[in-house]
Order: structure tokens, then sequence, then C-alpha cells
């Protein structure tokens, strides 16, 4: 008896130790200071106690479909071409781009060949494609579920991918960039420590999407000029765009018609970095093409000297030039007076890559730092309170076994800041709730026990049968009790998001570190005071 | 010390005035739900967008409302928050300004209002280009010192260090130390340079208010957490009865999950009596609720079970009334130590916490009360049902031997 309470002694102290190493890690020195810090280094505080952002963006993954399907639109015609299948212009298009962007037809094909156009599509898009014709010389393409999915899937990781290294390059401490399982294809982020919030933001909801077209018509003053002058309809591979603010020489916005299909792609770019326009002595972003990218832009400029290119940013023509001489693989972006912070983002922004598809945001929550602060004392002062309260009760009404019960309660505190300092937790308002329930619900474990011997010794019992029977009897009370509080909590930790989750990682842990404490330890408190007492000697209870 | 002998009190003789009794506040719940308050739901499960400020003086609430209007916000509410002392207030926009193109549209005009209207000093201030001290940020403080250079570094590394480390001295002092808002600038005599301290003196106005915090929802996520709050709650229930369907019998896990369905319906009926909003934190404490009402009738059924084993003789309403009697001093102790911590943290633990507490503290109260009025009642009306239609009488003990 006596060697085995020594062996579960040394087990409670073991705990003990390396639990306040958990909380404490090994610190430097003893000083106050260096305890704190190394304190604050191990207890992550969540978003809602050190202020920050919290969003929820969606990434709008049509668009990315939308842009494969363009593409390859844009590429049927020569494929066909280069098998001596000629086609009428415009044949090949995209009947309802908006609402079904996966769909793609071709018109007047000639049925005497559609032997061979099978061919020719099966061969190339056939594994991207369901591929069907239809009697009067139509063949529709749906790009198939599966394909579908994969690219939305794609298109999605990118983007968590390039807000991730947006985020960095911002020297945002700990930010979190992960897929919101709630929603589907959607982001959370959390940025804590934030408070130059619309910069931020600007940063990651930039596509970065930097296209090159050719130029097929204009500039045109406004969108209805433009349409008017191109005689009512506009062709199908081409888009009017307008000009970034200050792009233009004349000022004011103008709008070009442009090819609906790049010819560098948002994926083109190698690299970027700020310079200087030697003629106005402004700010400008020079950009780099990859090597593909550089070889078929090098052919393509070779065979369109003369013609007008177009930079477009997000949508918004930067630039417009016309073809000199071949150009390999780099260009500059120079368009409106750029600030040099601007400049720096953008080249930022076109260093880190483009988004595949826009983000649009559904949920943005700032705390400002004052209010993280002020929440962490009430959550202190509250906790301490409670405790306080809690412990002194426990004196009172129990006396010697209330001696008891405040060092388990101490002993679970410890055990639980010793494992959120383990699993680097992140320590929440409500999770300062947690703990604060933690107490008062772990200390319900040793009432349930402390009652039962009281039953048992008023029934006759002698102080250690009682003991006994008291844990005995109580056990299976208080593990049904922990059972149902966990199995709440787990379903919290499942439908919650970042703060409430934080609480209920505290209150598991918590409930779990109390069958620790109010069973194992206070059992062996209990047995170590008996061994002192003579048999039959009454206890304080 | 003991609060509780051994009382032997007759629980179920009583059980019309605890029927009374429940049925009372659980009409009086769903009434309000249904006719008055309705379900008053926080901004994150109604969508729009609240924007929480603080002001260093009481806030014009009605220059804050002519502000509103005149930026074009309509009758945007303007509601205190917290005590008065505090000089916050609440501003929201309806689900219907707040469109999922340009989100933050609504803070965007609320923070300018706020800037431009709220007060004529302020105004002035500012259109002479002077820097607003109260709703800088670390960052936009450091650029602005290093840009004014009241030291004479010039642009050198050195010179960033040095300006940081000053903003974050005066941002510390004025969030960590004054929740956001200070009342002149002279406080910060002593926590940053004298050259600094002079340069904010003479460029950097105090605008009187700051804002705190901001939350803004767009329709999709407003909906999606509706339901999942919803499948949270139902989820939890469902849990519940499973696992007393396992360790005890069928009719004891109904029996305690009605109860907890009973909690559950007065508590949120309470913050519609009240109109308190229900935020997801209140939530989270709704279903630790429904976890913790849980124990205190385990503990109830955990001795009915017992007692049952030992004798079979005694008529059941008289064996759940000694059960009820034996376990009393503990569900009232544990129950009351639970409900200590927690008020604790309604009357310490901030505004921000408020609704979560006065939850857990409703909940408590309710829970400890159903486990003994609804719950054990419960068993022995089935009890009653069951022989009524000739059946075997006996409550079962549970399929399990104690361990």
């Amino acid at each position: 008896m006596r060697k085995n309470l020594t062996q579960k002694t040394i087990l409670i102290v073991a705990v003990l130790v390396v639990c306040v190493l958990g909380i404490t890690g090994i610190p430097g020195s003893f000083s106050g200071a260096a305890l704190k810090q190394s304190f604050l280094d191990r207890i992550h505080l969540g978003l809602d106690l050190k202020g920050g952002t919290h969003l929820i963006l969606q990434v709008m993954v049509d668009e990315a479909v939308g842009i494969t399907t363009d593409s390859d639109a844009s590429h049927i015609q020569q494929d066909l071409q280069s098998n001596g299948i000629t086609l009428p212009p415009n044949s090949v298009i995209k009947p309802d781009p908006k609402n079904n962007p996966a769909l793609i037809q071709i018109n007047n094909a000639p049925p005497a060949r559609s032997s061979d156009i099978r061919s020719v599509l099966d061969s190339h898009y056939g594994q991207q494609y369901d591929i069907s014709s239809t009697a009067n010389g139509a063949w529709t393409l749906t790009m198939k579920p599966t394909a579908v999915s994969d690219l939305k899937k794609r298109a999605l990781d990118q983007s968590i991918q390039v807000i991730t290294e947006r985020v960095d390059s911002l020297g945002v401490s700990e930010p979190i960039v992960q897929e919101y399982n709630l929603g589907s294809y959607q982001i959370l982020v959390e940025l804590p420590g934030i408070d130059d919030f619309n910069r931020v933001k600007d940063v990651i909801q930039s596509t970065a999407r930097l296209e090159i077209h050719l130029v097929q018509g204009g500039p045109y003053t406004s969108e209805q000029d433009a349409t008017q002058q191109l005689g009512g309809t506009l062709p199908y591979d081409s888009v009017l765009v307008q000009t970034a603010p200050g792009a233009s020489q004349a000022g004011g916005v103008s709008w070009y018609e442009i090819k609906r299909a790049a010819e560098v792609g948002g994926t083109d770019i190698r690299s970027a970095r700020v310079g200087t326009d030697t003629n106005t002595n402004q700010p400008q972003v020079e950009f780099y093409l990859t090597t593909a990218a550089g070889d078929h832009f090098a052919d393509f400029t070779a065979a369109n000297k003369g013609k007008p290119l177009a930079v477009v940013l997000d949508n918004k023509i930067q630039e417009v030039a016309n073809i000199r001489d071949q150009i390999r693989d780099q260009g500059t972006i120079s368009g409106g007076a750029m600030t040099p912070q601007q400049a720096n983002d953008l080249a930022m922004l076109l260093n880190t890559g483009s988004l595949p598809a826009s983000l649009q945001y559904l949920q943005e929550s700032t705390i400002g730092p004052s209010l993280g602060a002020d929440s962490i004392r009430q959550g202190v002062m509250a906790a301490i309170v409670g405790m306080l309260a809690v412990m002194i009760f426990m004196l009172v009404y129990y006396h010697g076994a209330g001696i008891n019960a405040d060092l388990a309660l101490f002993l679970n505190l410890v055990i639980l800041l010793g494992f959120m300092g383990y699993t680097s937790s992140v320590l929440t308002l409500p999770g300062i709730a947690g703990v604060i329930l933690t107490v008062g619900m772990g200390v319900d474990s040793n009432v349930l026990i402390f009652e039962r011997i009281r039953e048992e010794l008023r029934a006759g019992k002698s102080p250690a049968a009682a003991v006994d029977q008291g844990f005995a009897h109580a056990w299976t009370t208080i593990l049904d009790t922990h059972v149902t509080t966990v199995v709440s909590a787990a379903i919290l930790f499942l439908f919650g998001t970042g703060p409430v989750k934080g609480f209920a990682v505290t209150l598991t842990a918590g409930l779990c570190a109390n069958l620790f404490t109010a069973v194992f330890v206070s059992r062996v408190i209990f047995d170590a005071h008996l061994n002192k007492k003579l048999r039959g000697e009454p206890i304080s209870i | 010390m003991e609060f509780f002998g051994q009382p032997k009190i007759d629980w179920l003789g009583k059980k019309w005035y605890f029927l009374g009794f429940s049925l009372i506040f659980s009409v009086a719940g769903i009434l309000s739900l249904a006719f008055w308050h309705g379900l008053p739901l926080d901004v994150d499960f109604r969508g729009g967008t609240a924007v929480r400020v603080k002001f260093a003086q009481a806030p014009d609430y009605g220059r804050l409302r002519t502000a509103a209007q005149g930026a074009g916000l309509g009758d945007a509410p303007v509601v205190q928050y917290g005590p008065a002392a505090n000089h916050e207030v609440i501003i929201t926009l309806p689900e219907s300004k707040t469109s999922e193109a340009a989100l933050d549209a609504g803070r965007a005009a609320i923070v300018s209002t706020l800037t431009a209207n709220y007060s004529e000093a302020g105004k002035q201030n500012r259109a002479s280009g002077k820097f607003d001290l109260d709703n800088a940020g670390r960052g936009a403080l450091a650029d602005w010192l290093q840009q004014k250079d009241p030291e004479h570094l010039g642009q050198s590394d050195a010179a960033t260090t040095r300006y940081t480390q000053q903003a974050d001295a005066v941002i510390n002092y004025k969030d960590g130390q004054h929740s956001g808002l200070i009342s002149s600038v002279n406080d910060l005599r002593g926590i940053v340079d004298p050259a600094v301290l002079n340069e904010l003196q003479q460029d950097a106005y105090l605008s009187g208010f700051t804002v705190r915090n901001v939350e803004i929802v767009g329709p999709q996520v407003g909906q999606q957490l509706r339901h999942q709050a919803l499948a949270a709650t139902l989820y939890s229930l469902a849990g519940m009865l499973i696992y007393l369907w396992f360790r005890f019998e069928l009719i004891y896990g109904v029996a305690a999950v009605v109860a907890v369905f009973h909690d559950t319906l007065i508590t949120v009926g309470a913050f519609s009596l009240f109109d308190k909003q229900i935020s997801l934190t209140v939530i989270a404490a709704i279903l630790t609720l429904i976890g913790y009402s849980m124990n205190d009738t385990i503990v109830v059924f955990d001795r009915i079970r017992e007692n049952l084993r030992m004798t079979r003789r005694e008529k059941l309403s008289d064996l759940v009334n000694r059960s009820i009697n034996q376990t009393l001093s503990r569900t009232v102790l544990t129950s009351g130590l639970t409900f200590l911590t927690v008020l604790s943290l309604y009357i310490f633990g901030g505004e921000v916490l408020r609704g979560f507490s006065f939850a857990l503290v409703i909940g408590i109260l309710i829970g400890t009360y159903s486990s003994i009025a609804v719950a054990a009642p419960m068993l022995v009306a089935y009890q009653d049902w069951r022989a009524r239609r000739g059946k075997s009488a006996a409550l079962p003990a549970g399929r399990r031997s104690r361990v």
C-alpha cells in the first residue's frame, strides 16, 4: 500500500512538472518578465483577444472554368484548320458563357467530314469534354463533371497558395489561410494584429491577372459609342474593355475592342520588379515571361508587327502600344500615376502569381486591439473571482477535504494550461470562459465524491471504507456526466468556428484533466492522509 | 458544514405545481418568440453590418442619427452597448444594405460619416489635414511619424525602428490600458520622446471616438451559420439520447432529452423575453448547457437505477422521491458551484461574454430544476402509463451491472 502510494505520488509530481514546463517552456531566466514572455510565446492568443481581422472569401470558381473553355474554344478552330477542316469565321462559340461556362458549341461544320471532326476533337479534347454532334453540322463540347470539379478544386488550392504568399509578404505574423469547410470553395483568412485593413484587403482581393491581348479596334469614348460604331453587335471573339483611370493619354476613360482570348495569360509571368520610367521618372513595374510563353509571344509579335497590343490587368487596360519589333519576354506597366507603394504592391502581386479566379468577401470581422486588451482583463478577472469563490466555498463546507479539492482544482488548471501550451492551442475569449466553466464543473466531481463519502460515513462505515466506497460509487456517475459534456463539446468543435472552437477545446481538455485530478489525485491525497491516521480516527470532511 | 441533513420531501406529490411552473415559462417564451420580440439574432446569424464605436464623452444620439441620415444610411439603428458609463454604441445596417459585391461599403459609410460629421472640432481638424490619433493603427502611426520625422533621423532603417517603437509605445498605452481612447495628447508625456510628443501636440488631434469592432456578414454566411447552429443543437440532443440509451434504457434517455429540451426552450425563450441577441457564442453556451443539464439528470437517474436494483417492492414514486432526496445535496451543491463561476463570468466577464454567461446563468438554474421536476417525474409517469395498459409495471433498471 505504502509503496504503491509512493509510485502514484511520483506520477502526479511528474505530470505536474511536465505541465508546468508546457506552460512556461524552459525559460531563459527566472525573472518575472522572462517567464511572462515565454508563457506568451507558448499560449497563443486568438484574434478576439489580440485584435485583428477574420475574413471568409468566396472563390468564384466558375470563372476559372470560363477561362479554360475560352482558351479551348479559341484553339478548336485552329486545330480543325490544321487538319484540313475549314470552318467559317466565328463558328466556335460559347452559347451561354455566364450560366454555363463549361459549354462550347461548334456551328456550320461540314456534315461530310463529321468522322474526321470527331477524331480531331476526340484526340485533342476527348479527355476533358463530352463531345456530341447534332444533325445539322453542330457539335457541342461539354466539360466533363470530373474535369470541372478538378478545375474548381485546383482554383481553390491555387487561391489559397497565392493568398498565403501575399499575406506572408505583408509581414503579418501567424496568419491563417485555409479552406473554409462549411461552404463550398470558400477560404478562411485570419490576420492577427492588422490595423491597416484596407490595404491588406486590396492586396488579397486583387486577382492580379495580367494578360496581353491583341487590340481589334478603338479607342472609343464609351461603351455605347463602341457598339454603335461596330454596327450594333460585337464580334463573338472580341470583348470591350475600358482603360484604367489615368492610363490613356487623353485623360479620362476610353474603351477598346480586344480579342477575347489572351496571348499572354496570368500564369505566364515569371517575375516582376519595380523600375523607373526613364521618360517621366515615375515608378513603373517591369515583368518577364516564362520561357514557353516567351517563345509563343516572340512568334506572335513577329507575325503581327504594327498591330496594337493591350496590357490588361484585372480587366482594365493599363497600356496600349503598337508592336514595333519582335518581343520575346518582357514588358512594362507604367499606366496612371502609380505611387511607389502601389508599384511595390503590384510587383509583389505579379511575383506571387495571379489568382485563378476573383474573390468575393462573404464575411469580415475586425476586432480592434483595445477591445482585445479589455477582454483579456475582464476574462482574467472573472476567472480569478470565480475560482476564489469556489475554493473558499469548498474550504468552508468540507474543511480538511476542501484542501484536497482545492489542490485537485489547482492541478486541473495547471494540466489544462500545460496541455494548451504543448498543443499550441489558441486561447480565445470563449476559451477563457471554458477555463472558468472547467473550474465550476471540475469541482462537481469532488462534490459528488465527498457527498457520497459523507453518506457512507453516516451509514456507519469506517473512514477508510467510506472513502473507498465513496470513490467506487461516484465513479460511474462522474464518467457519465463527463461523457455527456464532452459529446456537446465535440459537436461544438465540429460545427463551430474560431473562438467557439477554442471554447470546445479548452472545455474538453479541462474535463479530461478533471477525471485525472478529481478521481486519481484526490484519492491519493485521501490515502496518504488516512495512512497517517490511526484506524478509525475520524477524517475531516 | 451541511446545508441538507436527510430531507424527506415528497417531490412527486408536487408534480402539478412543477408542471404549471414549466408551462408558464415555456409558454411565455413561446409567445414572446411568436408574437413579441421574435428570435433576436445577432449580426453573425442575421447578416448585415454592425460597427461598435466607443466615445470619449457620452455620445449624442440625436447627432449620430442625423449624421447617419445625412450620409444616406437611412434610419440606421444606433443602440447603446453595455452600461451607459462606457460610452459605447452599436450602429447597425440591415442585411439588405450589405451586398456581397461591396461587403464593406456600409462600414466605410459609417466610419466616414462619423469622421466627417460627428463633431465640429473634428471636422475642422480633419479639414486642416491633422492626424486622427484616436483611429490610428500601429502601422499608420509609425508611417506618419516617419514622414514628419520630428527627431530629424532622415530616411534610414534606424529611423524606421525608432518611430515604430515610438508608435508601439503610444498604441500600447492607449489600447492596452485605456480602452483605445485617451483624454488628451498630453497624457502621452513620459510615454514618448519630447520631440515626438511635441509633433503629436501640433499636428495630431483626438476625434473623441474609436471603432472597436466591426462585424460584416453577407447573406450567404448568415444563412449557413443559422443552419449550422440549429443542426448542432439537434445533433447534440440526439447524441445525448443515444448515449443514455446505451448507458441506461431508452426511457431514461427520452426523459432526460425532454428535460434538456425544456431547458433549451426556456433559455431561448428568456433571450426573446429580455430581447437579448443570440450570437454564435450563445449557441456555444446552449450546447454546453445541454451537456451540463444532463449531468444533474444523470446523477438522479444513477441513484434511481441503484435503488431499483436493491429493492423491488417499494412503490416507484416513493423510490424516485427517495433517490431525489438522497442526491439533493449534491445536485444543489454542484449546480450552485458552477452557478457561482458563471455568475462571476456574468458580472466581471465584460460585454462580449454577457450573452454567453446570461444563457448559462438561466440555463443552470432551469437545468437543475428540470432534472428534479421534469426528468424524474417522467419516469414515474411512463411507468403509470404502462401499468394502465396492463403491461409489466416495473421500470427497467438498466441492462448493465454496476462496476
